[in-house]
């Protein structure tokens, strides 16, 4: 069974799917010799590409735009996360407010 | 178990293809790979997909429209979401490739020149706070004062006519040094003033209280009063009563641009320190010693 079959029944869809998918760079499996190796993130990433389809009524034409749009939304949280990471090693007074006014909190 | 027709907005008697379409709209709003850290929207995701699994089955939905099953029981298995991975270390490739570059947004916040990456980092410098006491007249004239900072350096801060306490004053590059050629923040002066022994500031208004004689309130009198201006000579009408407030017009604060605030005098009537033999003779012997003043106040008895 090639890895291409094994996702494809995990996921309940064609093994030939799952290879446009990957030929589309909707999924990025890594490379073990001849065969992709799909990680837990590929995996999920299927799954994700199945249910916007089946449930979310998402096209082919708009798979790539949402994907894209999903991905910049993770790799902005990515991001926000290392500004805060950063924020929290501040020392000081400044940090506390600073915190404060991200939390929402209204100042004394 | 919630109901799930109420979960997914639609009737009992709704057709499959109204309960596909009203769950295919609440999805989109809801699927968790959309509303990553959102869980409110996950827990209502859930909610919904297993009312889905439940009335689009055709077998299961008639078992329990006729009561043989409940609601429980039908919820997907806990799959692992796509966002479950999408921060970590394996989403790493699929957010590389979204050409989201958070540099645009830093340049917006903190003033990085240029678009290129790798460039000078340039960031204002941060807001430094003092506090600063000023005279009472100080404070309602205007003034210039010295502040002497923790680094030595000494600054004239320009107080402005009419200041209160709690205000607070921006001097413009005053504060930290900016990073990388970056502007240097403001320092924020609070101003606090000091209490006076005679004024005191309502607004524009000055009010004091002035102790007058006996002698000077039975007869009137010029009297010689302090205004944050300088003394000024005031009339004391004949017959004054303590409690009496008399108007200085235009001696309280002058702000730029506006008309010059009032001093209010309220007389406060002193009696001789010592007691006084022959005033007490006087009062004494006086016939109009017992007029009415607590009848005519209402406080009679």
């Amino acid at each position: 069974m090639s890895a291409f079959e094994t996702i494809a029944a995990e996921i309940g869809v064609g093994a030939d799917e799952v290879a446009i998918w990957v030929e589309r760079r909707w999924v990025l499996p890594g490379r073990g010799g001849a065969d992709p190796i799909f990680d837990d993130a590929d995996r999920a990433r299927c799954r994700m590409i199945v249910e916007f389809r089946r449930d979310l009524a998402i096209d082919d034409e708009a798979m790539p735009v949402v994907l894209d749009l999903v991905d910049r939304l993770h790799a902005a949280r990515a991001e926000l996360r290392r500004v805060l990471e950063a924020v929290a090693e501040l020392p000081g007074v400044e940090r506390d407010h600073l915190v404060a006014r991200l939390l929402g909190e209204v100042e004394t | 178990m919630k109901d799930p027709y109420t979960v997914l907005g639609v009737a009992k008697t709704a057709s499959a293809d109204e309960i596909k379409k009203s769950y295919r709209k609440l999805a989109k709003q809801l699927h968790p790979d959309l509303n990553p850290g959102n869980a409110d929207a996950a827990a209502r995701f859930k909610d919904v997909s297993a009312a889905y699994d439940l009335v689009a089955d055709p077998e299961k939905r008639g078992r329990f429209d006729r009561g043989e099953i409940d609601a429980s029981g039908q919820e997907r298995p806990e799959a692992a979401y796509y966002r479950s991975y999408a921060g970590g270390p394996q989403g790493e490739k699929y957010r590389a490739g979204a050409g989201f570059d958070p540099s645009d947004l830093f340049a917006d916040l903190f003033g990085r020149g240029g678009r290129a990456r790798g460039g000078e980092f340039r960031m204002r410098g941060g807001d430094v706070s003092y506090a600063l006491t000023v005279d009472f007249v100080e404070a309602a004239k205007g003034a210039s004062k010295r502040l002497t900072f923790p680094d030595g350096r000494a600054l004239d801060v320009n107080v402005p006519p009419g200041t209160e306490t709690g205000q607070v004053l921006r001097l413009r590059g005053q504060g930290g040094p900016g990073i990388g050629g970056g502007p240097a923040g403001d320092a924020l002066i609070e101003i606090t003033v000091a209490p006076h022994p005679f004024f005191r500031r309502e607004g524009d208004d000055v009010h004091a209280e002035l102790p007058v004689t006996l002698t000077e309130a039975v007869e009137g009198a010029k009297i010689t009063v302090p205004t944050i201006d300088g003394p000024v000579s005031m009339t004391v009408p004949a017959g004054s009563n303590a409690g009496t407030r008399l108007r200085l017009r235009g001696r309280g604060v002058a702000r730029k641009g506006g008309a010059a605030g009032d001093q209010y005098v309220t007389l406060k009537l002193v009696l001789p320190k010592e007691p006084d033999s022959a005033l007490k003779d006087f009062v004494k012997s006086w016939t109009g010693r017992d007029y009415d003043v607590r009848g005519a106040a209402g406080v009679g008895g």
